[in-house]
């Protein structure tokens, strides 16, 4: 039996479902429009991730934002496998911007879990330490002068630990949980 | 017409992984008379950040925006995240006023207002817009017709489209194709162009991209490409870097060299090899170089 028939039988508890749920989602930047989908199907069909997971298929995550699925869609890990490529929102016939959907449920689930796959907490950490997401090897700097390049510049640490503060985010990578990796669950 | 003049974005993955991206594109720069001022303090761009806090995302993206606004000057990259991100928030803070007032809020902290006085463009965009294809195509001394290629665009120069304003096409690009061209080389089509490397996941998980990745080389040497060409370091690091992983993973063989555009522009400019660091590719080009030193001494 496939994750997505285990989960139908489940039977949603009414009681449970959180019915203002998609108006706390469509406050955040890009996810406005949830409400308009019509559940086409055209994001899922032109998903590139869609046909390896059970789970991350963009109609059926409109479709439980629109329910107020909130504990599924918020702990469900399979919502970090979407790559971002922006195929749904230019194909959307009701711009319903899904791709942005989905980083709306990444960032609530970040702030409200305090939990985000180790990546994203080694990049901030990374972007805290030296202004970008990765920490330069000596031997990279060193070869930029030999190859002729111009130095990097000096970062200004200060106003990138500003920025962290002042966004709140700060606070929730300080103790914020990790997970590695994320399964794509292969349809059975 | 004056030459161009852009303030250099670098971005993070091109010092830390991809030099002969950064390499080549400074030299066919210079050769094409476009200067390029190196970027201040700048920080990521904020595309890494926007999964786990938009709101950072934003805000970081809005102080580089600042910093070429104090500048006064265009920004230029390399890297399709980056312009992706970069172009997007300018866009959305100029034409948001809520959405300005509450970064200018943030960014007032660290004594900096987003006025909206600049634009971004991609390598690509400066090329084609601002050098134009015939002019770039005046710098062509060692045309490489012998050669046979494939272009991957990649997703965040072409969508989402109501942010992109450079004429492409996402189902069918365009540019790229035409930038190909005009070295010489012809460019194949092939079955899924439009399709996302799967790059971005890689931290979260490998067997999507690597799966994604590998169809794409598939295809593009079923229709006999010689050579993968993109303009992004991301997608490249997808290509390039991980495709000895991705052979392993699936017991094939695909040795396809994959080369930044500029690398490419640079062989057609007459630049020796070496001067782009082609050397530093991991799957090497060296079947390739040697049809093109053919291609050279056939010519007068």
């Amino acid at each position: 039996m496939s994750e997505t028939e285990k989960e139908a039988l489940n039977v949603v508890n009414i009681a449970k479902l959180d019915p203002k749920f998609r108006y706390e989602i469509e406050k955040m930047p890009g996810a406005e429009k949830i409400s308009l989908c019509y559940q086409c199907g055209t994001c899922t069909a032109d998903c590139a991730i869609a046909r390896f997971s059970d789970f991350y298929k963009p109609r059926r995550i409109a479709r439980m934002v629109q329910l107020g699925l909130k504990d599924r869609l918020l702990t469900n890990n399979a919502l970090w496998l979407c790559s971002t490529c922006f195929t749904c929102i230019d194909h959307c016939p009701q711009d319903v911007e899904v791709s942005s959907i989905v980083r709306a449920l990444r960032n609530l689930s970040t702030r409200e879990n305090k939990e985000m796959p180790f990546v994203f907490k080694a990049f901030a950490s990374n972007i805290l330490k030296t202004s970008y997401v990765y920490v330069m090897p000596e031997s990279r700097l060193r070869g930029r002068e030999a190859q002729g390049l111009p130095p990097l510049p000096k970062p200004n640490l200060e106003h990138v630990a500003k920025i962290f503060d002042v966004t709140g985010f700060s606070s929730i990578l300080e103790d914020a949980k990790t997970f590695e990796k994320v399964k794509a669950r292969a349809r059975d | 017409m004056a030459e161009p003049e852009y303030l250099f974005f670098l971005g993070c993955l091109i010092p830390y992984r991809v030099t002969s991206y950064e390499v080549s594109a400074r030299k066919v720069l210079a050769k094409l008379n476009v200067r390029l001022t190196e970027m201040p303090d700048f920080n990521c761009c904020g595309f890494p950040m926007a999964p786990v806090s938009y709101d950072l995302a934003l805000s970081l993206a809005a102080r580089d925006l600042c910093l070429a606004e104090q500048k006064k000057l265009n920004i230029l990259t390399l890297c399709n995240g980056c312009f992706g991100t970069l172009n997007e928030v300018n866009k959305a803070l100029k034409e948001d006023k809520d959405l300005r007032e509450k970064i200018n809020g943030h960014l007032k902290q660290v004594g900096m207002e987003f006025k909206g006085t600049i634009t971004i463009k991609h390598l690509v965009h400066a090329l084609t817009e601002d050098i134009g294809l015939e002019k770039v195509k005046e710098f062509v001394k060692n045309p490489l017709t012998e050669l046979r290629v494939a272009q991957h665009t990649g997703c965040h120069l072409v969508r989402p489209t109501r942010h992109v304003d450079h004429g492409d096409d996402p189902e069918n690009p365009r540019l790229l194709k035409e930038l190909i061209q005009l070295t010489g080389a012809e460019c194949l089509d092939y079955i899924d162009e439009a399709e996302c490397c799967g790059n971005t996941i890689i931290g979260v998980n490998e067997d999507v991209p690597f799966q994604i990745a590998k169809e794409k080389l598939e295809h593009i040497k079923d229709v006999g490409a010689q050579a993968l060409v993109t303009v992004c370091p991301s997608c490249h690091m997808m290509y390039d870097f991980n495709q000895p992983r991705i052979e392993r993973a699936f017991n094939v063989n695909f040795s396809m060299p994959v080369l930044h555009y500029t690398q490419l522009l640079g062989l057609a400019m007459g630049f020796p090899p070496e001067e782009l660091n082609l050397d530093e590719l991991r799957v090497k080009p060296a079947a390739l170089l040697s049809l093109i030193q053919k291609e050279n001494k056939k010519s007068p």
